[in-house]
C-alpha cells in the first residue's frame, strides 16, 4: 500500500468513527446503541491494523487483535445479555434535544481541532491529522454522560470514550507500551463486570434503569 | 525482593480472602496479612533509609524517598483500617446490614485495593501508575454499594462515572506525555518511565506537556477531590461502610496527589514556568474555599468529614502548587498527618454512628460520656483536623502559610479565611455531639480502641517532634521535585 492510500484509508475510517460518535449521541434505541458501538470498535480495530501494516510496528497488530476481541465481541455481548437479562430492549430512551445536542457536539469538535493544533504541527506521523477526531470522539462519549439518563447509554457513552482514548495512542504514537495496553483492557473487562452488577442493582433498587430517579444524595436540604 | 514481597501478600491475600469468605477468622487473616505488608514496607523503607533510592524489577519499580514514606503510611493505616473493620463489621453484621457473601467480598476488595494503591505508588511507569488508578477505583466502587440501599447505589454510581469519566482525561494525559517523550527518548515503553522521563524532562516539548498537564490535572484532580470535580466524593465517603471511608479519605486521595505531583515535576522541568504550579494553586484554593464553607451546613457526620478532607487535599495540593522548600515539605508532612488523623476521625465517627443508629448528627449526642475512647477520639481527631497545636497538622499547616506569606503574600487571606471557617465548621457541630448527657436512644457497643489511640500518638509525637530521618526524606524528596 502507498504512503498515500494508508492516510486516505486512516482518514476514512476516523470521518466513520466521528459519525458512529455523532450517531451514538442521538440514538435511542438500545440495539441500535448497541450495534453503532459495534460498529465503532470496528473502525477502530481496522484502522489500527492498518497503521500496523503501513509503519511495520507489529505490536499493533495485537492492539488491533484486543480492540475487535474486545470492542466488536465481548463488550457488545456482554450488554445485549444484560439487556435481554433485565427486559429493556423495548425501552426508548426519553431525550433531550437532539439540535442542541448536535451543536454542542459539533462545537467540542471544532473545540479538539483547535486544542491539537500544536502537537499535529509537531508530529511527523502520518496518522497525526487523525489526532484530532480521538479528542472529539473523547469528547463527545463524555457528553454522551453527561446527557444521557439512561445507565446503558451512559456506560456506552464511557466506553465510547475509552475508543476514543484508544485512537489517540495510535494516532499520536503509534499505541502505547504493551503493558500499558494489556493493563487498560483489564481495567475495561473488570470495569465490565462491574457495570453488569450495578445494572442489577439499580434496576431491583429503583425498578428502572433511569437514573434521574437516583437524586436524593443532594446538598440542598 | 521486599517490594515484591509487599505486592505478592496483598494480592495473594486478595484471593484467599475471596477463598475462604465467610470463615469465622476471616477478620483475623485479614489484619495479619495488612500487618504483613506493613512489616514488609518498613524493611523496604529501611532498605531506602540505607542505600537511598533505588530501582528494582528491572526498570518497573522505583523507590525513593518520596514513595517509601507513602507507602509506609499506606500499609500502616490499611493494618490499622484492618483492626478497626474486624469490630465494626461484627457490629453491622448483628444489624443485619451486611450478609456473608458481601463480608467475603469485602475482605476480598479491600486487600485488592490495598494493592492497587501499593503498585501506584511503586511503579515506575506513568502508564501503569494510571492502570493502578483506575483498579484502586474499581475495587472500591462496589464496596461503597456495600449496604445495597439505594443512596448507597446512587452513590456508587456515581463514584464509577464521575471517576471513569476523570480518569479518562488522566489517560489522554498521559497519551500525549508519551508522545511528547517518544521524540526525545524513542519508542517502546521505556518512554514512560518516570527515572528516565525525570532525567530528560528538560527536552520534553513545552506546548505539549502544558497541554498534557491540563489533561492530567482533571483527571487525577478529581480522585484528589478537588473542587469543582469533587461531587462524588461526600456522597461515596458517606454512604460506604466507615472502614472504606477511612481508606478513601486517609489512602486513596494521597495516592492520586502523589501521581499529581509527579506529572508536575516533569511538566515544570520541561516548560520552565510555573504554568503547573499556579493551575495546581487555584485548583487547591478554591477546594479549601468551597470545602469550609460547605462544612457549615452538613447534617449528616461522615459527609461533614469528606468536606473536610476536600478541606485538607486542598490545602496539600496549594501547597505543592506554591513549591519551594518549605512549602512542598509542608504538603508532605501535611499529606502523613492528614492521614493519620483522618482515618483516626473515621473510625471514631463509625463507632458513634452505630452507637446512635443514624449518621444524623442532631441525633448524635453525650459521646464523652457515652464511650469516653470513642468521645475523647472524636473531639482530640477534630482539634488535630482544625490545626490547634500541639497536634502535627498544626506543624504542616505552620509551614505552608509562612511559605505563602513569603512566596505569595497577597493569598495569604484566602488561605486564612478558609483554615478559619473550616475550623468554626467542625467546632459548631462536634462540640455538642461530644458533651452533654447521654440520650436514651444512645446504645453501648464494643469499639475498636486501639486504632483511634495509635493514630492520635502519632499525629501528637509529628506534631512535638520530626525524626530525623523523617525530615531528611522529606528534604531530598523535595530535591527530588524540583
Amino acid at each position: 500500500m502507498s504512503h498515500a492510500l494508508v492516510v486516505q484509508l486512516n482518514l476514512l475510517l476516523a470521518a466513520l468513527i466521528l459519525l458512529t460518535s455523532f450517531a451514538l449521541l442521538v440514538q435511542r434505541r438500545m440495539f441500535a446503541i448497541l450495534h453503532i458501538f459495534a460498529w465503532q470498535g470496528f473502525f477502530l480495530g481496522v484502522s489500527t491494523a492498518i497503521i500496523g501494516f503501513a509503519t511495520g510496528v507489529h505490536h499493533l497488530y495485537l492492539s488491533s487483535l484486543l480492540t475487535l476481541v474486545m470492542k466488536v465481541i465481548l463488550l457488545p455481548y456482554i450488554l445485549y445479555k444484560l439487556i435481554l437479562k433485565l427486559k429493556i430492549h423495548r425501552e426508548i430512551e426519553s431525550m433531550m434535544n437532539v439540535p442542541t445536542t448536535m451543536m454542542i457536539g459539533i462545537a467540542l469538535v471544532i473545540f479538539s481541532y483547535h486544542l491539537t493544533e500544536p502537537i499535529r504541527q509537531l508530529s511527523a506521523l502520518m496518522t497525526r491529522t487523525t489526532l484530532a477526531v480521538a479528542l472529539a470522539t473523547v469528547m463527545l462519549g463524555l457528553l454522551m454522560m453527561v446527557t444521557r439518563r439512561h445507565a446503558v447509554s451512559q456506560i456506552i457513552g464511557f466506553l465510547a470514550m475509552e475508543n476514543g482514548l484508544f485512537f489517540a495512542a495510535t494516532s499520536a504514537t503509534y499505541g502505547m507500551p504493551m503493558v500499558v495496553e494489556l493493563g487498560v483492557a483489564l481495567d475495561l473487562l473488570i470495569a465490565a463486570f462491574i457495570f453488569g452488577i450495578f445494572f442489577f442493582h439499580i434496576n431491583t433498587t429503583f425498578d428502572s434503569l433511569d437514573v434521574d430517579q437516583m437524586a436524593k444524595l443532594k446538598e440542598t436540604d | 525482593m521486599t517490594l515484591m514481597l509487599l505486592l505478592w501478600i496483598t494480592l495473594l491475600a486478595a484471593v484467599a480472602l475471596a477463598f475462604i469468605g465467610d470463615w469465622k477468622y476471616a477478620p483475623e487473616v485479614n489484619i495479619a496479612s495488612s500487618g504483613l505488608t506493613f512489616v514488609a514496607s518498613l524493611s523496604l523503607a529501611l532498605q531506602v533509609y540505607r542505600t537511598g533510592a533505588f530501582l528494582a524489577g528491572g526498570n518497573f519499580f522505583f523507590v525513593d524517598p518520596f514513595n517509601v514514606y507513602l507507602v509506609v503510611l499506606t500499609t500502616f493505616v490499611s493494618m490499622t483500617t484492618a483492626i478497626f473493620s474486624r469490630r465494626y463489621m461484627r457490629v453491622e453484621r448483628s444489624h443485619g446490614r451486611v450478609g456473608p457473601i458481601r463480608m467475603r467480598f469485602y475482605h476480598a476488595m479491600f486487600q485488592l485495593f490495598i494493592f492497587a494503591m501499593l503498585m501506584a505508588l511503586l511503579t515506575n511507569n506513568l502508564g501503569v501508575l494510571w492502570i493502578s488508578m483506575e483498579l484502586a477505583t474499581l475495587a472500591t466502587v462496589l464496596l461503597v454499594s456495600l449496604y445495597r440501599t439505594p443512596t448507597a447505589i446512587e452513590a456508587a454510581w456515581k463514584y464509577f462515572i464521575l471517576c471513569g469519566v476523570g480518569i479518562a482525561q488522566a489517560l489522554f494525559g498521559t497519551v500525549l506525555l508519551y508522545f511528547a517523550a517518544e521524540r526525545v527518548i524513542g519508542e517502546g515503553g521505556n518512554a514512560l518511565l518516570w527515572t528516565n522521563l525525570s532525567q530528560v524532562s528538560s527536552q520534553l516539548e513545552p506546548t505539549v506537556l502544558r497541554l498534557a498537564f491540563v489533561f492530567l490535572m482533571v483527571g487525577y484532580g478529581t480522585k484528589v477531590g478537588l473542587v469543582p470535580v469533587h461531587n462524588w466524593l461526600p456522597d461515596a465517603h458517606s454512604e460506604g461502610p466507615t472502614p472504606i471511608s477511612a481508606v478513601l479519605s486517609g489512602l486513596l486521595l494521597n495516592v492520586a496527589l502523589y501521581a499529581l505531583v509527579r506529572c508536575k515535576s516533569l511538566v515544570d522541568g520541561s516548560t520552565g514556568t510555573h504554568l503547573a504550579g499556579n493551575m495546581m494553586i487555584c485548583f487547591g484554593l478554591l477546594s479549601l474555599l468551597v470545602a469550609s464553607f460547605s462544612l457549615l451546613r452538613q447534617k449528616d457526620i461522615k459527609r461533614l468529614f469528606a468536606y473536610s478532607s476536600i478541606e485538607h487535599m486542598g490545602i496539600a495540593t496549594f501547597a505543592f502548587g506554591l513549591g519551594g522548600p518549605i512549602a512542598a515539605f509542608g504538603g508532605m508532612l501535611h499529606m502523613l498527618v492528614h492521614s493519620l488523623t483522618k482515618s483516626a476521625v473515621f473510625y471514631s465517627v463509625g463507632h458513634a454512628s452505630q452507637m446512635h443508629g443514624t449518621q444524623e448528627m442532631s441525633k448524635i449526642r453525650g459521646l464523652i460520656r457515652g464511650n469516653p475512647p470513642v468521645g475523647w477520639g472524636l473531639l482530640l481527631g477534630v482539634m488535630a483536623l482544625a490545626g490547634m497545636p500541639p497536634f502535627g497538622l498544626f506543624a504542616s499547616e505552620f509551614l505552608i502559610l509562612t511559605a505563602t506569606i513569603k512566596q505569595m503574600p497577597l493569598l495569604t487571606p484566602l488561605l486564612l479565611i478558609g483554615l478559619a471557617v473550616a475550623f468554626a465548621g467542625l467546632f459548631r457541630r462536634v462540640q455538642p455531639m461530644v458533651a452533654g448527657m447521654v440520650p436514651p436512644w444512645q446504645k453501648p457497643i464494643k469499639a475498636a480502641n486501639i486504632p483511634v489511640t495509635l493514630h492520635m500518638a502519632l499525629v501528637l509525637l509529628l506534631g512535638i517532634y520530626l525524626p530525623g530521618f523523617l525530615s531528611n526524606w522529606f528534604q531530598l524528596a523535595v530535591g527530588l521535585l524540583k
